[in-house]
C-alpha cells in the first residue's frame, strides 16, 4: 500500500507568540517548533495501514522552510520511509497555494491514500487536505476519528455537531485526521538513528502568493481583569448577583 | 454583479441559528459592494426560505433534493460552486462549513479566509482571524476574487435588515458523490453542542470521577447549557471527545462559560478566549483559570456547584 502524509512545521502549542518587528508575522526566534499534532495522527495511521497491508511505502511531504526537514525527520523517526520538502521560506495564509503545490507533488505518485491533519494548529485553516482532494478530484473525508480500509475502499467516521457521519469511499482517497483516530507512537532511539539515513529530497515549492494580504498581526485584546467574588458556597449569591446585574447573562 | 452568496445550514429541515450570522456578514459585504445577498439553502425537498428576507437576503435559492437531506460533501460542493458567478461566498465555520468552505474555494480557484471573527468592507473586504490558537490575530485584506469566507459561530451578532427574500428553486444535477455519507449516527441522548451553545459548563480533573459529571449536567440543565470538558478528562475516557474544549478540541464563543475544576492550561484557554463572560470555580486560588475569569469562586466544587444549581433554578423560576 502506498501512502503519502502531508505534514507541517508549527510552533509548539505551549509557545509564547511574539510579533515580529514589521508587525506582519511572528518572531520565530526562541520558539520551539514541532510536527503539527494532528499530523502525528495522520503519520501514525499511515504507518498502521502499511503494517496491516504487510508491504508498501509511507512518503512524508512538507511545504516549508529548510528547518522543516527536522519535522520530516520526526515523521521518518516514527517509521515513515522517505521525505520530500517543498521549500518555501514563507507560507501564504491563503491555503490554496500550498494545496496546489502538494496536489502537484502527490498527483503522479500513485498513492492509495493521502493523509493530512484536520488542521494546522498555527493557521487553523482546516483546509489544505480537503483542497488537495478537490484539486485532484479524489474522494475525501475530513476530521476523521475512525477509519477502516480494505479491498480498495474505506469507511470513515467524522464527528459533527450532535452526531457522527459515516462516510464510504473508494481508493485512492484523501483523509484528514482528527484527535482520537489513534495513539501516535513516540520515535524510538533506533528510529531516530535510522531516520538520519532515510532519503529526504528537497526542491523549491514555487508557491503563488494567494489572495490574502496581511494588514497587521497583533495580540488579542487582554481580557479585562476579573475578580474573585468570594470563597466557597457562601459566595454563590454574590456570583448570581454579578451574572444577573453586571454581566447580564442570566 | 457583485452579489454575495451566503450558504446557509439546516439540519432535519430546520434552519440553524448560525445562518442568521452568516446572512448578517454577507449583508455587510453586499452593502459595501453595492450588490445583493443570495442565500443558498441546500437540503431535502420541502425546505423553506421563509423569514430569510428579514435578515437581509434579497433572494433565496433552494437546492432541494432527497439525496441532499444529510450533508453530502461532494454534492453540496457541486451545488454551491454552480450557484452562479459570485465574487464572495460566506459560510459558517461549523463542522459542515469547515468541510465545505475549502471545497468550494478549491472548485472556484479562490482564496479562503477561514474561521474569521470579523468581516467588514473598507475599500475592499477586510477580515480578522485568530491564529496560533488565539494568541495572535491577523487583520487581512482579501485581494483574491472569487473568495470564500468561513465565519466563526457566535462571533457576529445577527442584525435584521428587511429585504425581499424572494424564493427561487435551483436545479440540482443528479450526481454520484465520490464519497458518500451513508449514515448519521445520533447520540443516545441528544446533547447541545459546545460549539453552538450560548452557555457552556465545562468540567475538568477536579471532578475526581466520571460519575461526578452528574453535578455539571444538573447545572447545565438549570442554565440550558451544553456540557464541555478539559482534555484531561476526555483522555481519561470520562467524557466524549465531542465535548473537549481547547486547542485540540472545540473553540467556543458562548455568552457564558463556566469552568469547574479546570486549572486553565494554555491549550484549554485557547478554546475560550472569545467567550463573553467566564466564571471559574476552583479550590486553588492560584489556578491560571482565575487570570482569565471575569468572576471566580475559590472553593470546593462539590459544595459550590450544587448551591449554584439551586440558586440558578430559583432565578429561572422566579
Ligand atoms: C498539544 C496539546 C494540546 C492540548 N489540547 C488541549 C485542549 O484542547 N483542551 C484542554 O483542556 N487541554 C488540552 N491540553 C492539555 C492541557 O495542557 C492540560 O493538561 C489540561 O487542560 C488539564 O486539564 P484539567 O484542567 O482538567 O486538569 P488539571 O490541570 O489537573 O486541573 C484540575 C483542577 O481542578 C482543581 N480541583 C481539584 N479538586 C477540586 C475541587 N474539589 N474543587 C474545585 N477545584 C478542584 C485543581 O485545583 C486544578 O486546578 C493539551 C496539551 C497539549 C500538549
Ligand atoms: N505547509 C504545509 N506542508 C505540508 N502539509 C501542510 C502544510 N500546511 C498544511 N498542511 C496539511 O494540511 C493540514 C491542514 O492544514 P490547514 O489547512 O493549514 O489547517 C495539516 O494538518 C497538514 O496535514
Amino acid at each position: 500500500m502506498k501512502l503519502a502524509v502531508c505534514v507541517k512545521r508549527v510552533p509548539d502549542s505551549e509557545a509564547r507568540i511574539k510579533i515580529g518587528a514589521d508587525g506582519s508575522a511572528i518572531d520565530g526566534s526562541g520558539v520551539k517548533f514541532v510536527l503539527n499534532p494532528y499530523d502525528e495522527y495522520a503519520v501514525e495511521e499511515a504507518l498502521k495501514l502499511k503494517e496491516a497491508a504487510g508491504a508498501g511505502e509511507v512518503v512524508v511531504i512538507s511545504v516549508g522552510p529548510d528547518a522543516a526537514q527536522e519535522t520530516i525527520r520526526t515523521a521518518l523517526a516514527m517509521g515513515a520511509d522517505r521525505g520530500v520538502l517543498l521549500r518555501s521560506e514563507t507560507l501564504p495564509l491563503d491555503p490554496l497555494p500550498v494545496a496546489r503545490a502538494l496536489a502537484a507533488e502527490v498527483k503522479d505518485g500513485s498513492f492509495d491514500l493521502v493523509l493530512f491533519g484536520k488542521m494546522a494548529i498555527d493557521d487553523s485553516s482546516h483546509a489544505v487536505g480537503t483542497m488537495v482532494a478537490e484539486l485532484l478530484e479524489l474522494p475525501c473525508v475530513s476530521a476523521v476519528a475512525h477509519l477502516s480500509v480494505a479491498d480498495g475502499s474505506g469507511t470513515a467516521e467524522r464527528e459533527v455537531e450532535g452526531g457522527v457521519e459515516v462516510v464510504e469511499f473508494a481508493l485512492p482517497a484523501v483523509v484528514t485526521a482528527d484527535k482520537g483516530l489513534n495513539e501516535p507512537r513516540y520515535p524510538a532511539l533506533r528510529g531516530i538513528m535510522m531516520a538520519k539515513k532515510k532519503q529526504l529530497e528537497v526542491k523549491d515549492a514555487g508557491l503563488e502568493a494567494g489572495g490574502l494580504e496581511v494588514v497587521s498581526l497583533s495580540h488579542p485584546p487582554e481580557r479585562k481583569a476579573g475578580r474573585i467574588v468570594g470563597e466557597g458556597a457562601e459566595a454563590v449569591p454574590a456570583l448570581i448577583e454579578a451574572l444577573k446585574n453586571e454581566a447580564k447573562v442570566l | 454583479m457583485p452579489d454575495v452568496l451566503a450558504i446557509l445550514e439546516q439540519r432535519g429541515g430546520t434552519l440553524k441559528k448560525v445562518s442568521h450570522e452568516t446572512l448578517t456578514a454577507a449583508r455587510h459585504l453586499a452593502d459595501g459592494l453595492n450588490g445583493e445577498v443570495h442565500a443558498l439553502l441546500i437540503g431535502a425537498a420541502g425546505g423553506s426560505g421563509d423569514g430569510l428576507g428579514t435578515f437581509g437576503a434579497d433572494k433565496v435559492l433552494l437546492a432541494a433534493d432527497e439525496g441532499l437531506r444529510d450533508y453530502q460533501a461532494d454534492r453540496y460542493a457541486a451545488v454551491a460552486a454552480s450557484a452562479g458567478d459570485y465574487p464572495v461566498v460566506v459560510i459558517a465555520a461549523t463542522a459542515l462549513g469547515k468541510d465545505l468552505a475549502p471545497r468550494v474555494a478549491a472548485r472556484l480557484g479562490g482564496a479562503l479566509a477561514a474561521d474569521v471573527t470579523e468581516v467588514r468592507y473598507e475599500d475592499g473586504i477586510v477580515v480578522t482571524r485568530p491564529v496560533y490558537a488565539g494568541k495572535a490575530i491577523y487583520t487581512l485584506k482579501v485581494t483574491g476574487s472569487p473568495c470564500v469566507l468561513s465565519v466563526r459561530p457566535n462571533a457576529i451578532t445577527p442584525e435584521q435588515s428587511e429585504k425581499a427574500g424572494t424564493t427561487e428553486m435551483m436545479p440540482v444535477a443528479a450526481a454520484d458523490p465520490r464519497a458518500k455519507t451513508v449514515e448519521v449516527k445520533q447520540p443516545e441522548k441528544a446533547a447541545l453542542d459546545v460549539a453552538e451553545a450560548s452557555v457552556v459548563v465545562s468540567g475538568g480533573r477536579g471532578l475526581k470521577e466520571p460519575e461526578n459529571f452528574g453535578l455539571l449536567e444538573d447545572l447545565a440543565g438549570a442554565l440550558g447549557a451544553a456540557v464541555g470538558a478539559s482534555r484531561a478528562v476526555v483522555d481519561a475516557g470520562w467524557r466524549p471527545h465531542a465535548e473537549q474544549v481547547g486547542q485540540t478540541g472545540k473553540v467556543v464563543s458562548p455568552n457564558l462559560y463556566v469552568a469547574v475544576g479546570i486549572s486553565g492550561a494554555i491549550q484549554h484557554l485557547a478554546g475560550i478566549r472569545t467567550a463573553k463572560t467566564i466564571v471559574a470555580i476552583n479550590k486553588d486560588p492560584d489556578a491560571p483559570i482565575f487570570k482569565v475569569a471575569d468572576y471566580g469562586i475559590v472553593g470546593d466544587l462539590f459544595e459550590v456547584v450544587p448551591k449554584l444549581t439551586e440558586e440558578i433554578r430559583k432565578v429561572r423560576e422566579g
